[in-house]
């Protein structure tokens, strides 16, 4: 009987005290930087995609609603002939972000991505590609890993030792 | 005019009852949010007023089902039982110095009567269904009743016997020097409770019981058929407060240190309005009880609390009688 008292008078308090509420479409809620949100493709600051088509993300992601196919160009490198991310199934759950490679695949703090046709959810990949290198701005996969492309053969990448010579016994 | 006069009343009763029970869907809205720190509707018109609107057009033009499989008269008659036993419950309400519709001398009886069978269209409902949880809505429904109203009727005893007639006005004209909520404390708690579970509000709503029962007796309910249930059971909060005002605090009289000197409707509604206030705060406060819990409450300890006020209050009554 007490406990009960007890607590209407603690609930009778709450008259003073302001609304958690916020009112959401009028009063933005603050998102953190690393809030994880609509998916972007970043670029290298050459300004080229850095998507390797590795299809690691399409095999970290839980619901599968990532597609891509691997193309390679001229030179050498990978790149995706198509890569679709099927929004309406999405999770944001990050863990693409995580298997990716080579930072292509980001996550970003924004989630007002609503449509009333479902088929407006898929996203290709010029609708995921985005102007920017997003949170690593000097990475470029291809300037340090070793595989060999028109600009560089191997062991000329940064921070790379030549390739051993296997059939010479001096070190 | 004279003649007149009750039938004026009744539409204005009608009419207020509706509208009163229609906004204070959205007043209670309002105040649990204010106790659980959010807002609650806010959005249509000043202050989100514009909701009780909205939602009677909803409820308007929602699809009138009647389930294939239920007992179809049953199932129309039971929410219209609610209302208008509730509605007639409000005809010995004394709002004011003749301000009522009928003064019977045997109101207090009438009022207990009406909401006894208010709880019939609760039970009726829960019957009508033929649906599992419904089922199981009525019965605790008709349990509920059964045991509440036994010390609901009795906890009033101490008050008509300090007063010596079931007639309202009398009773209200009896506290015009002290309020039965001081004189009759225990009479006054037990019936705070014994009318929340008459009404079937929080946190005695077991016969709806949303997390057990689904919606319990209303389940199978919808558009204007479970809109009337939920009008009986506002209107049904509605009455309980205006009688605790007028039986245990003095009805149309101002508190004794202020006096009578603003109008004795206004103190009437302001007393119910408080009391409506505290019965969401009940609501918004105190959690539900188990079931047997419930019961064993009722009959362990609110029965003896009930029998032992008559008792302590005929003994009184009859030592002061010796003295004088």
């Amino acid at each position: 009987m007490l406990s009960e008292l007890r607590t209407m008078w603690e609930v009778l308090k709450h008259t003073f005290t302001k609304a958690e509420t916020v009112e959401y479409p009028e009063q933005m809620p603050y998102l953190a930087p690393r809030y994880r949100g609509r998916i972007v493709l970043t670029r290298d600051p050459d300004g080229e995609e850095r998507c390797v088509a590795c299809n690691l993300c399409a095999a970290a992601c839980p619901v599968d609603c990532i597609a891509l196919q691997k193309d390679t160009r001229e030179d050498g490198t990978w790149y995706p002939e198509f890569f679709r991310i099927n929004f309406s199934r999405c999770i944001m759950c990050g863990m693409c972000e995580e298997a990716c490679p080579t930072y292509a695949i980001q996550l970003t703090p924004d989630f007002e991505m609503c449509e009333y046709d479902r088929q407006n959810m898929v996203y290709e990949k010029e609708n995921l590609l985005i102007n920017g290198v997003g949170k690593y701005p000097d990475y470029n996969f291809y300037r340090v890993s070793g595989m060999k492309t028109a600009s560089k053969d191997k062991g000329e990448a940064l921070n790379e030792a030549r390739p051993i010579d296997t059939k010479s016994l001096l070190p | 005019m004279s003649e007149l006069m009750p039938v004026i009343l009744a539409l204005t009763i009608l009419i207020s009852g509706v509208a009163g029970a229609a906004v204070l869907t959205w007043f209670e809205r309002r105040l649990l949010g204010v106790w659980q720190d959010r807002y609650g509707p806010n959005r249509l018109g000043p202050l989100g007023i514009g909701q009780v609107v909205a939602d009677m057009i909803k409820l308007l033009f929602k699809d009138d089902w009647i389930p294939p499989f239920s007992d179809r008269v049953v199932f129309i008659f039971a929410p219209t039982a609610i209302v208008v036993a509730m509605m007639m419950g409000f005809a010995v309400v004394p709002f004011a110095p003749g301000m009522m519709i009928i003064d019977v001398n045997i109101g207090l009886l009438f009022f207990l009567g009406m909401t006894s069978l208010a709880v019939y269209s609760v039970l009726l409902g829960g019957l009508a269904s033929n649906n599992k949880y419904a089922l199981l809505g009525g019965l605790r429904s008709a349990a509920q009743m059964v045991s509440y109203e036994v010390f609901m009727g009795l906890s009033l005893m101490g008050v008509v016997m300090m007063t010596g007639s079931f007639s309202l006005v009398d009773i209200v004209e009896a506290q015009t020097e002290v309020w039965f909520c001081f004189t009759q404390i225990l009479g006054l708690i037990v019936f705070v409770i014994a009318g929340i579970a008459e009404s079937h509000r929080l946190p005695f709503d077991l016969p709806e019981a949303e997390h057990e029962l689904t919606a319990g007796f209303h389940t199978e309910y919808g558009g204007m058929k479970f809109a009337m249930f939920m009008l009986g059971e506002y209107l049904g909060l509605m009455l309980i407060s205006c009688m605790i005002v007028t039986l245990f605090f003095g009805g149309w009289h101002g508190p004794m240190f202020i006096g009578d000197w603003l109008p004795p409707f206004f103190w009437f509604s302001f007393k119910t309005f408080i009391v409506i206030c505290f019965f969401v705060l009940l609501r918004a406060a105190i959690p539900r009880p188990r079931y047997d819990q419930l019961m064993s409450l009722g009959w362990k300890v609110m029965l003896p609390i009930t029998l032992v006020n008559i008792l302590i209050t005929g003994a009184a009554l009859l030592w002061i009688e010796g003295v004088a």
